[in-house]
Formats: C-alpha cells, structure tokens, sequence
C-alpha cells in the first residue's frame, strides 16, 4: 500500500517536472504539422531540412550560452558581442598570415591557430563578464549589456566596420562540409554541444552547483558553494561556446564583419525561456531549449515560403510568443503555488 | 460572562478535498484577550481568513455583535470592526509614518484630494492612543520591526476595531519588544477591545491571554481558561504526544577542547571572545539580536573574518579562510534563516540534502554518483524520520520542523567534529521540536561538539550544558544551565533587571 503510493507520487513529482518538455513536444509537433499541411511542396521537403540544419547551430549554440547564464540567475547579453569579435580575431589572422595561393597542406596550421584564438577571445570575453559579475557584482543584465557594447566597440574598431573577407577557401569548405550530403557540420557541432552541455547540467557536481546557485546564492553560500567561480565558469563557458557560433557564421559568410547575427540576442533570449529556463535562475533542461530552437526555426522557415507575409511579422509574431509564454509559465507557476498551499494545509 | 464580541459555530472548510476545518468554534467574549493556538497546519490561519472574510467556509455560521452570517466578504469584516494583523504587517514602506496612519481613511472617505493637516491629526491621534512615540515624517521602512506592527495596529484602531486578530505577532521580535507589545495589548483591552492572539508559544499565551483555545488538524481540541492550563497540558492538547521533561546531562565531555577562540574581535560586530568547546558538549550561547551572536559563529564559519584574535582547532591554530575552509576543518553551521540561507526552496529534498557532500558523491571528473547520492537521501530521510512523500519533491512542501531537519542532515553526513545551530527551532512545530533536541543530545553524546545560538531561553536550558551569554558584543556571563533560571538569563542578556 505505502509502496504504491509513493511510486505513484514519485511518478506524479516527474510528470510535474516534465509536462513542460511534454508541451513543446505537443508544440513541436503542432508547428510541424500546421507547415506540412499549410506548405505541402515546400516545407516537409530533403531541401527545407537541409537548409534549415544550417541556419540554426548558430544561434542554437548561443541559446544554449544564455540559457546557462539564466540557469544560474544572471543572463547573457553579449553572446552575439562575442562570437562576431572573436570571428574577427580569427578572419583577421588568417587574411593576414596566409599566403595567397598556398596549398591546402600549408594552410591547416593556420586555420587550427585560427580556430584556437578564437575560442581564446571567447573565453577571454566570458571571463570578462563574470568577473564584472562575481567580483564587482554588478547586475548580470547590466555587465553583459556593456559587455555587447564593448565587444561590439572593439570589433568595428578593428575592423572599420568592414566585413573581413577573402579567407582561404579551405576554411568555408570545411566550414560547409555535408556528411551524407545532407547533416552539415555545424549541426554535427551544435548536437555535440548540446549533449555535452545537456550532460554536464544534468549529471555532473557543477551543473547541480549551477542549479543550486541560480536558486538561491545566498543558502548556496552558507552550502559551502564558491559561488564567484561557479559563476565566472558559467560565463566563461558561454563565451566560449560564443566564439564556436561565430567560426559558423564565419564559414557561413565566409567572411566576419562586427554586426552579423544582430537580432540573435533577443531571439536567443526567448528561445531559452520558451525552453523553459526560468528567468529567475535554477530550472530548466537542454532538451526543453533544444526544442524551443526547432520550434522557432520551424516558424521562421515556414512563414519564409509565405510570400504574402512579410519579415517584420516575424517580429510580431515572436515578440507574442515570448510574451505568451511568459505569461502562460506565470498561470502555471500560480496554479502550481496554490495546489502546494492546499497540500500544506493537510 | 460577558456578550460576545465573536461567535463562530461549526465552522467546516475543505481545500480540493483537503479538511481544513472540521466544524470549528470559537467565542470571544467583549474586552476579553483570547488565544488561538495550534501547530502548523492545525487551521489556524484558515480560520483567521474565513472571519476576516477572505475565505467562504463551506458549512458553519459567524454570528458578530449578535448578527449572523453564513460567510463575510473581506470588505464586510471590516465595516464590523474585525481587523486583522498579519505577519508581514501589509504596511507601505516607502510612505511615512502619517501616510500610512492617514492615507486609508481618506481613502475610505472618498476624498480626491489630501489636507496633510487633518492627515497629521488623524495619525497623531492614533499613535497617542496606544502610547507609542513615533516620528511622524519617518518613511516605515526605516523603523524596526516591531514599530512597524504597532502601526499597523494603529491603523486597525483607526477603522473602529472591534476585534483586533495578531497572527503570530511576536515571531519577529526580542523579548523586550514582546514586552512592550503586550503592554500595548492590555491598553487596547482597557479602551474595550476584544484581541485574538495566535501563537504557538506556551508563555507568551500563559502570559497574556485569559481564554484559549486550541486546534489540531481542524479540529477543537480544547479551550477554557488559561489559569486552569499548565504546560504539559497544553503541549498535549497542541501535539497530541506526551514529552518527558527535557535536560542534558552531557555524558562524555573530553577534557581537551576541540575548539578554541581567544580574544576575537570582529568591529561593529562583537569584541574579545574567548571560550573553549569540547566533545561531547552542547554550548548554549544566548543574547538579543543584534548582539553579536549571529556574526561570531559565522565567524567560525568562515562568512566573515575576525579582526584580531585566533581560532584553534585541536590545538593548532587555524585560519577559516570560506565557508569550504570550515567544511573541510569539520566545522558545520545550521543559519538561522531556513528561507533564505539555510534551504533553496523550490529545489528537491535530494538536492538540498545532498548538496555539501557531492564532492564525495562524484568521481574524479565531476560526475555524479547518482546511486549513491539516492542511497544516502533516503538513509537519512530514514534516520531522522523525515516526513516526505518522496526526495524528489521541493522541499518547500515539507513542513518547517521537516525542513529543518533535512538542514541537519546535510552537515551530518558530512563527519563533522563542531556544529553549530543558530536558533534550532525557530518557527518549528513543538512535536519536532522536541526530536531535534532529542537528536542534539544524542549527537552531543556520541561525541560531536556543538553550539547552539538562540534566544529561546527554555531551549537553551533544556539543551545546553554550559551557556555563554551575550551582550552588545561581548560575553557578559558563563552560566550552568541546571542552577540558572530563566528569569536570570534574560536579565543578563537585555541588562534590565
């Protein structure tokens, strides 16, 4: 009799962690659907597919930058910042030192510096703002607001706000490999961070650390946690990750310039709370991010084959998702608070 | 006896088929100090809210001033009379004093427009009714929390009160603001008001009230006169379980000590403390907030750093560098503050007990040992008889004396040498009360050392077998708890005698 109860409340305590995966399945499914049906021709097609698993890594990876900087209670707002200024350290080095006409052979050393800086500048960048944030305490919202600025600043500078072009052709090539002809490496990279990242959150001592802080820094402290490192990791991981989106818009373009992926950041942003990472820090999964980043790029793919829509609905149609879910997560959360007060009462 | 004031009869009310109230009454006579007691979760607050009018019971009546009603809505309440002062005061922080007192009932009287003169009159006339000298231009949020409760009743007053309803006004305040406090109340009985006063807390009832009345899971369980009640009783009725007489004998002091502090300063803070603990001791250090105590343990916690002085441990000299520091040199502290330092609320009971020893619970690459972190949860949920349906639910669903016991649990797996507990059983239940000072003397005899810090003077006797008292930063007087009173020990650490 106890036995069964509590395997059926153990059960009961996962559907209530899960029902938020479950809606974005249902979600997932839905817009899935809603295309097929709406865009027959178009949007269930080897071509769609194909197109739309190279635009989303990009961003993808630096949703699921933000998407740890929230889990800890801060936020993220330079990730875009990041990954353009450290695209550009990299386009700047390889314009600079490799010869014209070299032979593929010749040119691998360079781009393996290449990429190595890059990750370098990004961390670098992370570990500016989580210094801002853990040392000086400043605001996550506020530091990596100056950090954009910063970075964004410093890659115009540099770069007279031109776009850096003319890089060897072996970096696009590899840059636009297709394994299979069909799954392009960057989504080959995007999968690998996810999981890493899906499985560092989930089963290791820092991603319960991360957790544990985003919910309350200050029970963390007297936990033992060192919050300021747990912190500064999380941001530089971020940053880092970055530096990895922006070597994709680079192969991408083929060129780096300081004002690529602009609106990512608030995209971004809603892609993680659509996701369900609580903006107050302390919940939230990968997988749930990860579908919120099909989700959305099922939307923009579909509504791009309505020839009658314009761009800027796609505006108005994400600010009112992210607004809806919002205010959707709020219902549930208040519904969720007043069935606990009617537990405690018993 | 004289008229009620309050009659309630038969009062039931369920919450998605969850008894809160099983036919409940309650009678408060005209003038009359009447205690609600009841453990968490006895109903009380659900009674409170249907008289007040925020809840509609599902059954019963409420008959005020000889009129009868089914159910109230809020806004009726008040027209008669019942006001209603809860924990947090409903006060507007960043209003002053005379805005808070007057701002209502120009509100109440449709004015468009404020007179900042009548203003001024109307709130000083409410201060000097209970006696209390406030400045009226001060913004509340500057004001000590107990000044912020007496504006509060101050703006009961001013609504015609007829019947004032404390909801456990005391929790956030020193025993001379309590003091203070109740001497207000007696003014209020005198100009004729009835007052409900709900607490949990056997002397504070014995103290004030002359009738009680005391719930257990929704339902009356006793009520009568306070003379006529005795401590026993009245723990009974709450509870439910008889309790021995509680005292610790400390049975296996070790003469070396294993902690020992001298001349430590901290600025502001507390100055020149010197002691020693010993295994096998429980440590008692008593004062008021805000002398001290709080900022010397977390000294040995490593929260703050002392400014002269040294700590020892075993004899060797030590420097607690950060709360990891003092975990790793077997030291572990339960804060006082289980909401907002000692617990994360919204997280699982696994994860709150396991979180100060997951560097055990995880391989060399940072791995969990998720086996291992669910074997120990639920060793522990078993050995301090944690009420939970399961370790995966948040543990703000467990009850506080629940709460805190999973707090505990997280720094004895850890192998300590020195715990230390800052006000132990604060806003606990009395049942589980009792098991954790039951469990400190076990650990106590098995060879820990412990300090607990707290105010609750029968706690500290009952638990401690040295107390140390503090005042405005220092140790005023070692004590020994079997021939103190605690009429002593609160002298000492107020120094009114």
């Amino acid at each position: 009799m106890t036995t069964t109860k509590t395997a059926a409340t153990v059960r009961g305590v996962r559907s209530a962690r899960d029902p938020n995966l479950l809606r974005l399945l249902v979600m997932l499914v839905f817009v899935f659907v809603l295309m097929t049906v709406l865009r027959p021709n178009q949007f269930a097609t080897i071509a769609s597919f194909n197109s739309m698993m190279r635009q989303f890594p990009e961003y993808g990876i630096m949703s699921i930058g933000i998407s740890l900087a929230m889990i800890t209670g801060g936020i993220d707002l330079g990730v875009v910042g990041t990954a353009n200024l450290s695209a550009i350290v990299a386009a700047k080095f390889l314009i600079g030192t490799v010869p014209r006409g070299a032979p593929p052979a010749q040119v691998v050393p360079y781009l393996i510096i290449a990429v190595l800086l890059s990750l370098s500048v990004g961390l670098a960048c992370g570990t500016i703002a989580g210094t801002l944030i853990s040392r000086f305490n400043i605001p996550a919202i506020l530091a990596t607001l100056g950090t954009q600025q910063l970075f964004t600043g410093i890659a115009i500078g540099i770069t007279n706000g031109r776009p850096q072009s003319g890089l060897p052709l072996l970096y696009s090539r590899i840059g636009n490999t297709e394994f299979f002809r069909f799954v392009p490496l960057s989504f080959m990279i995007f999968f690998i961070v996810a999981v890493s990242v899906g499985i560092m959150l989930s089963r290791t001592r820092f991603g319960t650390f991360m957790y544990m802080m985003g919910t309350n820094p200050r029970a963390a402290r007297y936990a033992g946690l060192n919050n300021t490192s747990i912190i500064l990791r999380t941001y530089m991981i971020s940053g880092l990750l970055s530096s990895v989106a922006g070597l994709i818009m680079m192969a991408r373009a083929n060129s780096a310039k300081a004002d690529y992926g602009a609106p990512y950041t608030l995209q971004c942003v809603l892609i993680a709370v659509l996701g369900g990472i609580d903006p107050n820090g302390g919940f939230g999964t990968i997988g749930g991010v990860t579908m919120a980043i099909l989700i959305l790029q099922f939307l923009s793919s579909g509504l791009n084959m309505f020839n009658n829509i314009s761009n800027f609905y796609r505006d108005v149609i994400w600010g009112g998702v992210l607004i809806l879910v919002l205010v959707f997560n709020k219902l549930l959360s208040w519904r969720e608070e007043r069935r606990a007060v009617r537990k405690s009462m018993n | 006896m004289a008229a009620s004031v309050l009659r309630v009869k038969g009062i039931t009310k369920s919450f998605g088929g969850v008894q809160a109230l099983r036919g409940v009454s309650l009678d408060i006579a005209l003038g009359e100090i009447h205690c609600l007691a009841g453990e968490n979760g006895s109903g009380k607050s659900t009674l409170i809210k249907i008289i007040s009018g925020v809840h509609e019971p599902d059954a019963g009546e409420i008959e005020i001033d000889g009129r009868r009603f089914s159910h109230l809505n809020p806004k009726e309440a008040i027209g008669l009379g019942i006001q209603v002062i809860y924990q947090d005061f409903s006060v507007f922080p960043n209003l002053t004093v005379m805005e808070n007192l007057a701002l209502n009932s120009e509100l109440m009287d449709k004015r468009k427009l404020v007179n900042y003169k009548r203003a001024r009159a109307i709130a000083a006339n409410a201060v000097s009714q209970i006696g209390f000298d406030v400045d009226l231009d001060e913004r509340v949020e500057n004001l000590t929390v107990a000044d912020r409760q007496l504006i509060a009743i101050c703006r009961a007053l001013l609504q015609e009160a007829k019947l004032i309803i404390m909801d456990e006004p005391t929790s956030a305040l020193t025993k001379k603001e309590v003091k203070a406090l109740f001497a207000v109340i007696k003014r209020l009985q005198a100009r004729g008001l009835s007052i409900l006063f709900v607490s949990h807390k056997l002397d504070e009832v014995f103290e004030i009230s002359e009738r009680y009345t005391i719930l257990r899971s929704g339902e009356n369980v006793a009520s009568g006169s306070t003379v006529e009640l005795d401590r026993k009783t009245f723990v009974f009725h709450m509870t439910g379980r008889q309790f021995e007489d509680e005292f610790y004998t400390p049975s296996a002091i070790r003469r070396e000590p294993i902690l020992s502090v001298r001349g430590l300063s901290l600025g502001g803070a507390y100055a020149d403390i010197s002691f020693d603990l010993a295994a096998g001791e429980i440590l008692g250090i008593t004062g008021l907030l805000g002398s001290g105590r709080t900022e010397l343990v977390e000294t040995l916690f490593g929260i703050f750093q002392p400014e002269a002085g040294t700590i020892s441990i075993r004899g060797k000299e030590v420097r607690i560098k950060s709360v990891k520091d003092a975990i790793r040199k077997g030291i572990g502290y339960v804060p006082s503050d289980r909401l907002t330092e000692g617990l994360f609320q919204p997280q699982t009971v696994e994860r709150n007990l396991s979180i100060t020893v997951l560097d055990r619970l995880s391989d060399h690459f940072g791995f969990l040992r998720r086996g291992a972190i669910a074997a120990m949860t639920r060793r522990w949920i078993g050995d301090l008889s944690i009420a939970t349906k399961s370790p995966a639910l948040p543990v703000r669903t467990l009850s506080g004396g629940n709460q805190q016991k999973v707090v505990l649990a997280r720094w004895l797996a850890n192998d300590l040498s020195i715990l230390m507990l800052n006000g132990p059983t604060m806003g606990v239940d009395i049942g589980s009360k009792y098991d954790i000072h039951v469990l400190m003397r076990k650990l106590a005899g098995k060879g820990l050392a412990i300090i607990i810090v707290s105010d609750d003077l029968p706690e500290v006797l009952a638990c401690a077998s040295r107390i140390l008292v503090m005042r405005d930063g220092v140790f005023v007087q070692e004590l020994d708890p079997t021939v103190t009173t605690e009429s002593k020990l609160s002298e000492l650490s107020t120094g009114i005698a």
